[in-house]
């Protein structure tokens, strides 16, 4: 599994400092689909260059850690912060956003993909067996073997999108992160990659984190859902019951504000804009756009509690011991 | 009055691609009509994936580029090839865009109200300050903003909606007939996306305008339309009511399209894969989703699919429903759905 524990990570602006992700807790289970939500700005790509490692000025992490649990030689053992990048590919792969210019367009995929790995492996296994294996493993990903030998402009954005996810998954890491992986893809092409997402990880039972401002994304291909707004996190819970009970304002206001095909409920978006993250307001940061909010709202900062088994919410109007059923 | 207030008449855009030598030609909106009825405001979308000619078409219509090949009429009245001064003029004030992303329609060192000024007086014939003042004014309160909310500030002090519904108010300054925008929604969160998408709605009862409202998003299309338009590879495929196209689809790829959508309250069903298409289907002259459709005959990708109207106030550019006869040939009579009217696709 992975703790996150305590996170802050800030960057360093020309305006000041800019707290992208302020004081995040929370863990992520073997064998899931995590989704993590929210609007521009909230933090969620800050989060997922924090658990990755991959942490470049003017980012910096001003506290916490991230703990990532590896099975090394038959042995349990944590590791974190600098460590984890000599894991990456082989315990936690990263497809980033926008990764359709991941790839160098000068360089054949099969040599892309050859780079992948560190020289010792392709000597001890042979480049050929290699390049084999990988046709093979394309082919499940519904790829011609051809591929192999194609540039990145000759392939299509889906293509190129499943070369990605195949590169990323092919040495079956525990851990895979997705940024936003299907955003500038066609919903047919999207179905595609997502539904090939799901299957992958029934087969290699291990973790994938999804970001995605898309909440039917997180809908059709997540089991449980981390939802951030403004660098904090807000709610989390498995994805049934997000969409069917959530219990912060910021999560039902946000679903509540999704058109959907073949109802004609009439839909209000949410008045008002998030907070600088230059300078965020003490207490509750959705607290001017919510309404349920009050005085003690705007002063107080709510923490994630867990209110039933798996549900956790920031929010002072749902402690426990208050009056509320949800969805007054 | 003339009986159509926005007439699309056989339009198309053909683009050059490649070098100077081996260049093919692609046809980014293949020989395209449409007819909005006159006198009566609508929000018509035009959906469809990307390569699917919906941009060009709303260039066309606010004529930011020329057709290659058709005309388009306002008011009965052409506005494709070349307009005099007084011409253009008229235009503009009867058709404003607006565009996909607010931060790149505003330069980010001028305040905004510069250009609501510049729409009153250039556009909308604002003779002095006052007159100018009065439309802008007028323009905020139309979308819900106030002056002293707007005038003076820079497009870095408002959010990604805020600043698009200042570029809706300033389309809104001459008063249009016809709003062209193009994706106006997809650059902005989803929790400010209604607060736009409603504001269509409310111009359209209020103002009486015309909002031709181009995207990708099936969801906001059934929310905002009256009518659709379901575009593929340079052909509107589907044409009606948006409900009726978007609960009971007619042609194939309206079906893939709902299919693939990544819903809300509705897992997916079964798993599907689809070859990813190339290039190479703008230049199929048959059925141009042939390649990927489930419904495929062989005529299909012989010959080129007639317009049907399927009866119910549509209109679908299919084989499939005059159950694959080559109506060039063999006019049906018999079929229930196509007694009404067969048309042959115009080439």
């Amino acid at each position: 599994m992975i703790r996150i524990k305590n996170i802050s990570t800030f960057y360093r602006t020309v305006q000041g400092t800019v707290k992208a992700v302020e004081d995040v807790s929370f863990d992520i289970y073997d064998n899931e689909i995590v989704g993590i939500a929210g609007e521009s700005g909230c933090g969620k790509t800050s989060l997922m260059k924090t658990i990755y490692g991959n942490v470049e000025s003017p980012m910096y992490i001003a506290s916490g850690s991230i703990e990532l649990e590896v099975e090394e030689m038959g042995q349990k053992k944590v590791i974190s912060g600098q460590e984890i990048h000599r894991y990456w590919w082989e315990y936690i792969s990263y497809i980033p956003q926008a990764s359709m210019s991941v790839l160098n367009p000068v360089v054949r995929i099969k040599d892309q993909f050859l780079d992948s790995f560190l020289q010792r492996d392709v000597r001890t296994i042979g480049k050929q067996a290699l390049l084999d294996r990988m046709a093979a493993y394309l082919q499940e990903l519904e790829l011609p073997p051809e591929v192999l030998q194609s540039y990145p402009h000759q392939l299509s954005g889906g293509m190129r999108q499943r070369v990605i996810v195949a590169m990323a998954t092919f040495v079956h890491p525990k851990f895979v992160l997705a940024d936003e992986p299907t955003t500038a893809l066609d919903v047919v092409i999207q179905r595609g990659i997502l539904t090939m997402l799901m299957k992958l990880q029934k087969q290699l039972q291990n973790t994938f984190i999804i970001v995605s401002h898309d909440m039917g994304v997180h809908y059709q291909i997540t089991d449980r859902m981390v939802i951030m707004y403004a660098g904090k996190v807000v709610e989390i819970a498995p994805t049934a019951i997000i969409f069917e009970r959530s219990l912060h304002p910021y999560t039902e206001m946000l679903i509540n504000a999704l058109p959907r095909l073949g109802d004609d409920v009439q839909r209000t978006g949410i008045s008002g804009r998030p907070p600088s993250l230059l300078d965020p307001p003490s207490g509750c940061r959705f607290a001017d756009r919510c309404y349920l909010a009050d005085d003690r709202c705007r002063q107080v900062e709510p923490a994630l509690l867990e209110l039933e088994p798996g549900h956790f919410v920031a929010c002072l109007k749902r402690e426990p011991g208050k009056e509320w059923s949800a969805h007054e | 009055m003339n009986e159509h207030f926005l007439e699309i008449r056989d339009v198309s855009k053909i683009y050059r691609v490649g070098g100077i030598i081996g260049a093919t030609k692609i046809a980014a909106v293949d020989h395209v009509s449409l007819a909005l009825e006159a006198g009566k405001p609508q929000i018509l979308s035009v959906v469809g994936e990307s390569g699917s000619g919906k941009t060009t078409l709303a260039r066309m219509i606010a004529r930011l580029i020329q057709p290659t090949h058709g005309e388009i009429f306002i008011d009965g009245k052409s506005m494709s090839g070349s307009l005099n001064h007084t011409q253009m003029k008229e235009f503009r004030r009867k058709v404003q865009p607006i565009f996909q992303n607010p931060f790149e329609s505003f330069s980010s060192r001028k305040t905004v109200d510069t250009y609501l000024f510049e729409t009153a007086r250039n556009i909308a014939g604002a003779k002095n300050k006052a007159q100018a003042h009065q439309a802008v004014d007028q323009a905020l309160t139309s979308v819900g903003l106030t002056s002293d909310r707007v005038i003076g500030r820079y497009p870095n002090q408002f959010s990604g909606g805020e600043l698009q519904r200042v570029s809706v108010a300033r389309a809104m300054i001459p008063r249009p007939e016809l709003l062209v925008a193009d994706e106006p929604v997809s650059m902005i969160d989803a929790s400010l996306r209604m607060n736009i998408v409603n504001l269509f709605k409310e111009l359209r009862d209020q103002y009486q305008v015309t909002i031709l409202y181009i995207t990708h998003d099936l969801s906001t299309a059934y929310y905002v339309s009256d009518l659709i338009a379901i575009m593929y590879r340079g052909n509107i495929v589907e044409y009606g009511p948006s409900s009726r196209v978007l609960k009971q689809p007619a042609h194939p790829y309206t079906e893939l399209l709902l299919d693939s959508v990544a819903k809300i309250g509705e897992k997916w069903s079964e798993v599907m894969s689809l070859p990813d298409m190339e290039t190479k289907e703008y230049g199929y002259s048959a059925c141009k989703f042939a390649g990927r459709c489930p419904y495929v005959r062989d005529i299909c990708r012989q010959v080129k699919p007639p317009l049907v109207d399927t009866g119910d106030g549509r209109e679908a550019l299919c084989f499939k429903l005059v159950d694959y006869q080559n109506v060039e040939h063999r006019p049906v009579t018999t079929d229930p759905i196509t007694t009404d009217k067969v048309q042959e696709h115009a080439i």
